[in-house]
């Protein structure tokens, strides 16, 4: 699968109180989340998202509470995907589980700029600036988290296998 | 080839006889713990792929500790989805007000987790129960909306990472030195991606010497070093606090001798002196004598870090007989009722009141920032809370600073982070 979109890059260890804070865990409503999404770095971040559009993090992204909030409120505002150096763990689970694609790359990222626009081969894990060709590698998305993703998400995914 | 403690349990309700780090297995759960945050996601998850029955009415819990008692509408809402969904499923475990405790003291307490089991909980501090030997570790409403419907849940098993910690003094640590500034120190150390994906394993005398409160407090913080799960090994002190508790048949596991670990670390926290977290990450540790002036605003003693009744404890004894700093507020939160029990029969409430605190019913309160102490732009805590994200307690411009119950005791008296020593209290 190939997605193509603008760059939209944080630092490291952004965590789930910023991406999104507590005040607003007293509602799931996807459209209300998306209007606070990333609100402990960025006011508004969700107005300058275009449909498809990619966050690029540095290490230890999404780390802190187990929040599903988090990812869905990323995933509400039309980002399409997370690259970044690492994803803590919980998070790394929840966005797969709701089917919101995560790309580990261990190389310098830090060079790619806000608005850059960006294409991304996530059966391949090859990542491509496109105004300079630049490329980077990522880790291949494991087997077992590409079957969660063409399911549509852990529930769909445990539906059909019948569990 | 032996194995981990961590890749036992695994292997076993995964029904297999060996497992390997980085493997994925499908797994049975002996619980599966929602809350008021979390818990509304996965039931809604729940209901719209056709879930009639949770897969079983004793083994998922539901505890409404995050906002309630109700702090809004919303969070009414909130509660009155778990509420609903536990009388129409059945469910046993759902805490309402009167029993209902923050959910990591709450299972361990009322004998829910015992050595052995597989726990997923839709909270990142799930991990606390490894402290009685059992693999826990925090998952997604997703997850949890599975497991309900399934009583399965996936996992990349983790490679384990062992912490061997010795005192010269028998295991024993100074004064005002605890199992907080053990797991503080721990992140300072390996910083906050530390242990990411991985078993935290904990061991040695120090471990052996400490009690169960300070050893779910360690267990409790592995998140902070982004840690898959925490866990000790079951002794003695273990044995006795679940055979007090747990009503059901338990399973020990230990570690082979030649069990894999992706690394050992050894300290010696002899001179070990109590921590201090600074803003904004869990990882910026000092020792308290190189904190400097840190006037603050807010004193915090609770959560499920530091609401035991052992920490209750240590804070009035040191507040006793004091009076609270006339320029900070401070706030004690028993984490369960039974805890909260314990300190009326103790004397502990009237000694935080005497001093000026105030104490509450239990509930998350303002670790989260959710409610019941708040801060405002530009204002200090420190708190025995186990984050200090930026804006984790309120207003994005307000700090957070992370400490053991003795120093946040002793700095609501001084008005400034500081050690109980500075009152010339003897430990
Ligand atoms: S006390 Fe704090 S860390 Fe513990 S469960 Fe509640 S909000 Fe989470």
């Amino acid at each position: 699968m190939i997605i193509r979109g603008n760059a939209h890059v944080f630092g490291n260890d952004i965590d789930t109180d910023v991406i999104i804070p507590a005040r607003y865990l007293n509602t799931f409503d996807h459209d209300e989340l998306a209007k606070h999404a990333m609100e402990g770095v960025e006011a508004d971040f969700y107005k300058k998202v275009t449909k498809g559009d990619i966050i690029v993090g540095g290490s230890n992204f999404g780390s802190g509470s187990s929040r599903e909030h988090a990812p869905i409120a990323i995933m509400a505002t039309g980002i399409s995907l997370v690259i970044a150096r690492s994803f803590a763990r919980i998070f790394y689970r929840n966005a797969f589980n709701i089917g919101l694609p995560l790309l580990e790359v261990n190389e310098d990222i830090d060079s790619i700029k806000t608005g850059t626009p960006l294409e991304v081969n996530l059966d391949t894990g090859l990542i491509k600036e496109l105004l300079t060709n630049k490329v980077y590698n990522a880790a291949p998305i494991p087997e077992f988290m590409q079957e969660l993703l063409r399911a549509g998400g852990l529930m769909n995914y445990m539906e059909k296998k019948g569990h | 080839m032996g194995m981990t403690i961590t890749e036992k349990i695994l292997a076993q309700h995964a029904g297999v006889q060996h497992v390997e780090p980085g493997q994925l297995i499908m797994a049975g759960v002996d619980l599966a713990l929602g809350n008021d945050v979390t818990a509304p996601i996965a039931i809604d998850e729940f209901k719209r792929h056709g879930g009639k029955e949770v897969f079983d009415k004793s083994r998922v819990v539901l505890v409404p500790d995050h906002f309630a008692p109700n702090k809004d509408i919303k969070s009414a809402v909130q509660c009155k989805i778990l509420r609903d969904f536990a009388k129409e499923k059945g469910i046993e475990n759902y805490f309402e007000l009167g029993n209902m405790g923050i959910e990591h003291a709450l299972l361990p307490e009322t004998g829910l987790v015992a050595p052995g089991d597989l726990i997923i909980g839709a909270d990142s501090h799930t991990c606390t129960y490894g402290a009685v030997g059992a693999f826990s570790t925090g998952v997604g409403s997703t997850d949890l909306a599975a497991a309900m419907i399934s009583g399965k849940a996936w996992f990349k098993v983790p490679p384990s990472i062992k912490f061997v910690y010795h005192s010269s003094k028998k295991g024993k640590l100074k004064s005002w030195v605890y199992g907080k500034d053990v797991i503080l120190f721990t992140i300072g150390e390996i910083g906050v991606d530390g242990a990411l994906y991985k078993a935290m394993e904990f061991t040695g005398d120090v471990i052996d010497a400490m009690n169960m409160s300070e050893r779910f407090t360690m267990c409790n913080m592995v998140i902070e070093a982004g840690g898959k799960n925490g866990i000790v090994v079951p002794d003695t002190t273990t044995v006795n606090y679940v055979n007090q508790r747990v009503k059901r048949a338990y399973t020990v596991f230990t570690s082979d001798a030649d069990a894999r670990y992706e690394h050992v670390y050894e300290y010696d926290l002899s001179n070990l002196k109590p921590q201090v977290a600074f803003p904004h990450l869990p990882e910026n540790t000092k020792n308290i004598d190189e904190v400097g002036r840190i006037d603050i605003d807010q004193a915090f003693v609770g959560s499920c870090t530091n609401g035991w009744i052992e920490d209750l404890r240590i804070a009035a004894s040191i507040v006793k007989g004091r009076k609270v700093n006339s320029n900070l507020r401070m706030i004690v939160i028993p984490a369960t009722p039974q805890i909260y029990r314990q300190a009326l029969k103790e004397g502990l409430i009237e000694t935080f009141v005497d001093a000026g605190a105030v104490f509450s019913i239990p509930t998350c309160g303002p670790c989260l920032g959710g409610h019941m102490g708040v801060l405002a732009p530009g204002e200090r805590a420190v708190a025995t809370t186990n984050r200090n994200f930026k804006g984790r307690m309120g207003d994005l411009k307000s700090e957070v600073y992370l400490a053991n119950p003795a120093v946040v005791a002793a700095s609501a008296v001084l008005g400034r982070i500081g050690s109980p020593e500075e009152l010339g209290i003897k430990g």
